[in-house]
C-alpha cells in the first residue's frame, strides 16, 4: 500500500491517529495549546464513517469521568488538555488507574504554575511521572518530540494501556503540538464491534449474560486487607511494565566524554547543541527518554560509569534530573539546565551551558 | 542540503500561510520539512513569525539560534533578525515598511519592492505570494511546480479557483530581485 506523507501540526496528528486507530471515543474540553485536536476531530467527523464518538463535554472533569465509564465498558477512550486543565482531570487518572482501565490522555504541556502561559513547558514530569492523583499508581507516560510521533504514540498508547489495562499519557508541549511536519499517517482499522470487546475484554462491563458473573466497576474497598491486595496486584503490573517496556534513543554516546539527557522537543534542541559541540571538538552525547514513566534507569546507570557528567536539559527548574540522579551507578557531577514560564531554550544556551557547568 | 528560514512581519501579513506553502513545496519535492510558529495572542497588526527547515536529512531542533535565509516584512522583525542571519546568510526585505535599511555586509541583502508590485496586481491578499516568487528566485530551494503543488494541498478546495491568481503573483514575484 503507498504510504500517505502528509504535512500536518501534531496536535492534528493526534487526531487523526484516533480515528485511524479505530478510538471509540474523545472526550474533551477547549484549551491552548492543543484545541486543534478536538477541533480536527470535529472536522473530520468520525462518528459518520467509523462511528467514533467526539464529545466537547461541559468541562475537564467531565471529559475524564466520561472516559473513565467508557473506558469501564472496554472502549478505546482518550482526552486530551494542557495542564491547567490536566490537573483537574487528576481525580479521574486516579479512578481510572484503580480501576485497572485502559485510556488515553494527552497533555499538551505549557507554562505554569496556576492559569500560567499558553507558551511551552515540560514543567508537569513530577505530575504525569509521580502520581498527580492520589494513590500508590503509575502512569506509562510516553514524550513525543516530533509531529510522527504524535500520531505514533497515539496507536502505541492503546496498545500499551489494553496490554496493561492501565491510563497511558502523552506527555507532549506546546511546541510539538503546534509545529507542522511530515507525516506518515497509520492505516485505517476498524473499531472493535461489541462482540469483539466481549471476547478479548472480558473483564468489561458490557452486560452479564447468563453464563458469567457480572463485571463491577468499583475503585471503593472498604476492607483494607483486600485494597492491599488490590495495591500489590497495580504494583505487578507496575514491575512487568518496568521490566518490559522502557523505551529510550541514545545518539553518539558510542565515545561520548559528557551526556545531555533530555526528553521530548527538548532532546531534539539539544541534539543540535551536541552536534554544534562535536563540531567544536566536544564529544558530547544524547539521551533521550521515550517512556518517562518507566524511566530508563539503566541506560542512565550504564552512560554513568563512562561519560565525566551529564547535563539534564529541561523547560523547568529540575524535574527529569531527580530520576536521573536516582539511577547513577557512579556518583558523577549531574548539573541541570531549564528554562521557564514558557520560554524555550534554544541550542546555543544548551552548548553555553554545557561548556559553563563543566569548564570546558 | 539543509536551509534554515525565518519570515517575520505583522500578523495579517500571511506570514504563518507563506511558511506552510513553503513547507508543502518542500514536502512536494520529497524533503523534510519543519514549519515552526510564533504562535499565542498574535492577530493583525501583531508581530508574528514562522521557522521553516527544508532538509534532504532527519531535522534536529525546529528551534534556531541562526538562519540562512530571512524573508522581513516590517521594522520589528528587521531589528530583531538582521542579527540572527548567519555569515553568507540572504536577507530579502520589502523597503516599503522598513525605515532603517539593513547594515550588514557579510550576508547578501535583496530588497524586493513586493508591496508596490502587489499594489499593481490588484488584490492584496497576494502579497505573501509576491514575496515567495522572491524567495524561491533567490533561493532556489523548491521550484514553483512544487509551490503551485503544495498551494494546491494548503488552499481548501473552496479557493482552488484562485490558483492562477496566485501563480501570476509568484510570478511577478521571482521578476523582482535584482541578482
Amino acid at each position: 500500500m503507498e504510504q500517505e506523507v502528509t504535512l500536518m501540526k501534531g496536535n492534528e496528528a493526534i487526531a487523526h491517529a484516533a480515528v485511524r486507530y479505530g478510538v471509540d471515543g474523545y472526550f474533551g474540553y477547549p484549551i491552548t495549546p492543543q484545541s486543534e485536536i478536538l477541533e480536527t476531530l470535529e472536522e473530520l467527523m468520525p462518528w459518520d464513517t467509523t462511528g467514533m464518538v467526539v464529545l466537547q463535554a461541559e468541562s475537564e472533569v467531565a471529559a475524564i469521568n466520561m472516559v473513565y465509564g467508557g473506558a469501564a465498558t472496554g472502549k478505546a477512550c482518550m482526552t486530551s488538555s494542557s495542564s491547567p486543565g490536566i490537573s483537574l482531570k487528576q481525580e479521574g487518572i486516579s479512578y481510572i488507574a484503580a480501576g485497572e482501565l485502559p485510556a488515553l490522555i494527552v497533555n499538551c504541556m505549557r507554562g505554569g504554575p496556576g492559569l500560567g502561559t499558553i507558551q511551552p513547558s515540560q514543567a508537569d514530569y513530577f505530575q504525569a511521572t509521580k502520581g498527580g492523583g492520589h494513590g500508590d499508581y503509575h502512569l506509562i507516560v510516553l514524550a513525543p518530540a516530533s509531529v510522527q510521533e504524535m500520531a505514533d504514540f497515539v496507536g502505541l498508547g492503546f496498545d500499551l494501556a489494553f496490554k496493561y489495562r492501565t491510563p497511558v499519557m502523552m506527555l507532549a508541549d506546546g511546541i510539538v503540538g503546534q509545529m507542522m511536519e511530515k507525516v506518515v499517517l497509520p492505516p485505517f482499522r476498524p473499531r472493535l464491534t461489541d462482540e469483539e470487546i466481549a471476547e478479548q475484554r472480558p473483564w468489561a462491563v458490557t452486560g452479564r449474560p447468563a453464563t458469567r458473573r457480572p463485571n463491577i466497576m468499583t475503585t471503593l474497598e472498604l476492607d483494607p486487607c483486600l485494597m492491599e491486595k488490590h495495591n500489590l496486584h497495580l504494583q505487578e503490573t507496575y514491575d512487568l511494565i518496568k521490566a518490559n517496556e522502557v523505551r529510550y534513543e541514545e545518539y553518539y554516546t558510542d565515545d561520548c566524554d559528557y551526556l545531555i539527557v533530555a526528553f521530548g522537543c527538548v532532546a531534539r534542541i539539544c541534539l543540535k547543541a551536541v552536534e554544534e559541540a562535536r563540531a567544536q571538538g566536544i564529544k558530547v552525547g544524547l539521551l533521550r527518554p521515550v517512556t518517562l514513566w518507566p524511566f530508563p534507569a539503566e541506560a542512565v546507570g550504564r552512560l554513568s560509569s563512562r561519560v565525566k557528567g551529564m547535563l539534564v536539559a529541561e523547560l523547568n527548574t529540575g524535574q527529569m534530573i531527580e530520576d536521573v540522579l536516582l539511577s547513577l551507578d557512579e556518583r558523577i557531577p549531574v548539573h541541570h539546565f531549564g528554562r521557564l514560564g514558557g520560554i524555550v531554550m534554544d541550542p546555543d544556551e544548551v552548548l553555553v551551558a554545557l561548556k559553563e557547568k563543566f569548564s570546558l | 542540503m539543509k536551509e534554515e528560514i525565518i519570515i517575520a512581519g505583522f500578523g495579517g501579513q500571511g506570514v504563518l500561510s507563506m511558511g506552510k506553502i513553503l513547507a508543502y513545496a518542500g514536502l512536494m519535492g520529497g524533503l523534510e520539512v519543519t514549519w515552526m510558529p510564533s504562535y499565542g495572542p498574535e492577530q493583525r497588526g501583531g508581530t508574528a513569525n514562522v521557522t521553516v527547515i527544508l532538509s534532504d536529512a532527519r531535522i534536529s531542533s525546529p528551534v534556531l539560534n541562526a538562519y540562512d535565509t530571512a524573508v522581513i516584512l516590517n521594522q520589528q522583525s528587521l531589528d530583531k533578525f538582521e542579527a540572527r542571519l548567519k555569515p553568507g546568510g540572504t536577507l530579502i526585505y520589502d523597503p516599503y515598511s522598513i525605515h532603517h535599511a539593513p547594515k550588514r555586509t557579510d550576508i547578501s541583502v535583496i530588497p524586493v519592492d513586493a508591496m508596490e508590485a502587489t499594489f499593481a496586481l490588484g488584490s492584496s491578499k497576494t502579497y505573501n505570494m509576491v514575496l515567495l516568487g522572491s524567495l524561491i528566485k533567490v533561493r532556489p530551494l523548491v521550484g514553483i511546480d512544487a509551490v503551485m503543488a503544495g498551494l494546491k494541498k494548503a488552499l481548501p478546495e473552496r479557493h482552488h479557483h484562485l490558483l492562477p491568481l496566485n501563480k501570476d503573483a509568484i510570478l511577478k514575484g521571482m521578476e523582482l530581485p535584482r541578482l
